[in-house]
């Protein structure tokens, strides 16, 4: 077998995995597809529009200006997230959002909220390194 | 035997560093901006509130690496083969298609249209020029390769980069269809899926082009067809492909996509092993080779990768990253990875492909010297304060007393401020390494400009020769 071929043989031996794997996610998604989430998603579109992932995380992913949102919808409520929308803060600037945005802004979070804890705290450590909430 | 090249397409290969350098500068500034605003946070809000300057400060800092990690690609590529590059015609569309999207996207920031996620936060139309850019890319190098038989090691790495980065760059604007977005979960499974490829793939085409680089410097031919060499890549490729799940281990997705990653990660251990092995002779060859600028730069690239190297492998245990996850130990991590080895072998790169211009650097080797270790302490410090910051982050997150976001925010305010003085340092440190470099370029430039003519091609028989 000359050299390029067995390195061509480890490239097709990880890249099989690697398709197979992508494959796997993409077909079988951790939650399952749910059409009926239109004014959620019309919700993460205006997360989006906004860029409010620069200074907040969800699943302490993002910015680290601002607090993590993820609980923020049952730890905090709908109206203390709303007043911030409307006033800003020091570092926040009034975004101006129309009702319609805000709305949907805030489906938006309660869906995330509904869908895990991203406290640290709810985790257990096991000693080989894995953890579990 | 080489064959002698035109400079034309080298030139324009140039360019692509010239343009990352620009970014780099820009990028920094912006960067700069951003760090200002975490100690005083309505600075400039009403024109540059914070939304808007971190993704002028990433998108300048990441299209940095891309446009370097590019022209390095095509410079050494035709260096490799000794031939011009295919289609000049490509090459200059593909910059040009590059260079008017980047624009477009750094003043669309300035007006407040985003539309992205995070690192990508551009309105998606601006995806696709950035993909048809790449896939010119693709001919242009394919073209240009000729014979496939008997790649050594970094044309490898250059063919991994160039299709994983397409492919992954698709696949992060999968996005766009409501099946992958619906639900926060599945999008976060598939944005952190094709990020944490996306990263290694673009490592790929820097580190490709850094193994060239090492190679021209030592002399050394033998390293790209090296057994170890490919041992180190494929275990470089494995974690490419399935190692991303690291970034997701507190999100409630696939247990699978966790335990997958975690004992890929691992297998780190043996690149960390291996630097550790070879340190001593490391050593001996800095000491050989100090006396080049590029090789400097490598140097120091190397410190920076073991550093970061410890920090991703600790990261990559889920029982310490529940810790450091949502803190700046994170940010720390991901500024050693892209200041600390991205950046400094990039600026290796570009010092050995820019050197070739009418005036040589002795001049400014001075203060090229100064900046060099400006931006190594300071980064040091920089690093430091973070993961300072990010331990007391954490503390916070695990401990039971309520106390409120903004109080933490003000218990962290002397590493901000160390952050901020650090990066002050940081930031000119690299001026004084950058300004040289793109002195030289627009004095050339204009020289050749006032004589009017153009650059004519001439053959470069120093290719292979040191500054």
């Amino acid at each position: 077998m000359s050299v390029n071929r067995k390195k061509l043989v480890v490239l097709f031996f990880l890249l099989v995995p690697f398709l197979s794997y992508t494959g796997l996610l993409y077909t079988d998604m951790p939650v399952t597809y749910n059409p009926e989430k239109k004014e959620e998603d019309a919700g993460k579109l205006v997360w989006q529009k906004y860029n409010c992932n620069a200074c907040h995380q969800v699943y302490g992913l993002g910015g680290y200006l601002g607090p993590d949102l993820t609980n923020e919808y049952s730890l905090k409520g709908e109206e203390y997230i709303k007043a911030f929308l409307i006033t800003g803060t020091g570092a926040m600037p009034q975004f101006h959002l129309t009702e319609t945005e805000t709305n949907f802004l805030l489906l938006f979070l309660k869906d995330i909220d509904a869908s895990g804890m991203s406290d640290p705290k709810t985790f257990t450590r096991n000693y080989d390194g894995t953890i579990e909430q | 035997m080489m064959e002698p090249l035109n400079s034309n397409t080298l030139s324009t290969s140039k360019l692509f560093i010239i343009a990352g350098l620009l970014l780099l500068a820009v990028g920094m500034l912006f960067g700069l901006t951003g760090a200002l605003q975490y100690l005083v946070p309505d600075f400039i809000k009403q024109y540059l509130s914070f939304e808007k300057v971190r993704p002028l400060h990433v998108s300048s800092v990441v299209f940095w690496i891309i446009f370097a990690a590019m022209g390095s690609v095509l410079t050494f590529l035709q260096q490799y083969s000794g031939k011009e590059i295919f289609s000049p015609i490509l090459l200059r569309i593909q910059f040009g298609i590059f260079t008017m999207s980047v624009l477009a996207i750094l003043v669309s920031y300035c007006w407040g249209v985003f539309g992205g996620r995070e690192y990508w936060e551009f309105h998606p139309v601006f995806a696709l020029p950035l993909a048809i850019g790449w896939i010119l890319f693709i001919v242009n190098f394919l073209k240009s390769l000729g014979s496939f038989q008997n790649l050594p090691v970094y044309v490898w790495m250059w063919l991994t980069g160039l299709f994983f980065f397409l492919f992954t760059f698709m696949e992060s604007y999968l996005w766009l269809f409501p099946y992958f977005r619906n639900n926060i979960i599945n999008d976060i499974t598939i944005q952190w899926k094709s990020y944490g490829s996306m990263v290694g793939s673009w490592n790929m085409l820097i580190y490709g082009s850094s193994i060239f680089l090492m190679e021209k410097i030592s002399g050394n031919k033998k390293y790209g067809h090296a057994p170890i060499a490919f041992l180190l890549y494929f275990t470089g490729l494995f974690n490419l492909m399935f190692n991303w799940g690291h970034h997701i281990y507190t999100l409630p997705t696939h247990a699978f996509v966790k335990h997958i990653s975690y004992a890929v990660s691992m297998t780190e251990l043996f690149i960390l092993g291996r630097i550790i092995w070879q340190w001593k002779s490391s050593v001996s060859a800095a000491r050989k080779h100090y006396h080049h600028t590029a090789y400097r730069f490598l140097m120091a690239a190397d410190l920076w990768i073991f550093l970061t190297l410890l920090l991703a492998i600790a990261m990559s245990i889920p029982a310490i990253n529940v810790y450091t996850h949502g803190t700046h130990i994170t940010v720390a991590h991901t500024m050693g990875a892209t200041i600390g080895i991205n950046s400094f072998l990039l600026l290796a790169i570009a010092f050995d492909i820019l050197k070739d211009s009418c005036m040589p650097f002795s001049k400014s080797l001075k203060w090229i010297n100064r900046g060099y270790y400006m931006a190594n302490v300071s980064l040091f410090i920089f690093w430091i304060s973070l993961i300072m910051a990010g331990i007391l982050k954490a503390k916070w997150q695990m401990s039971d007393a309520k106390i409120p976001f903004s109080t933490m925010m003000l218990q962290l305010r002397p590493y901000f401020i160390l952050f901020f003085i650090s990066g002050i340092a940081l930031v000119s440190g690299f001026y004084l390494i950058i300004v040289p470099l793109l002195r030289n370029q627009a004095i050339c430039y204009y020289r050749a400009l006032s004589q009017k003519h153009v650059v004519k091609p001439h053959k470069i028989s120093a290719m292979y020769t040191m500054d």
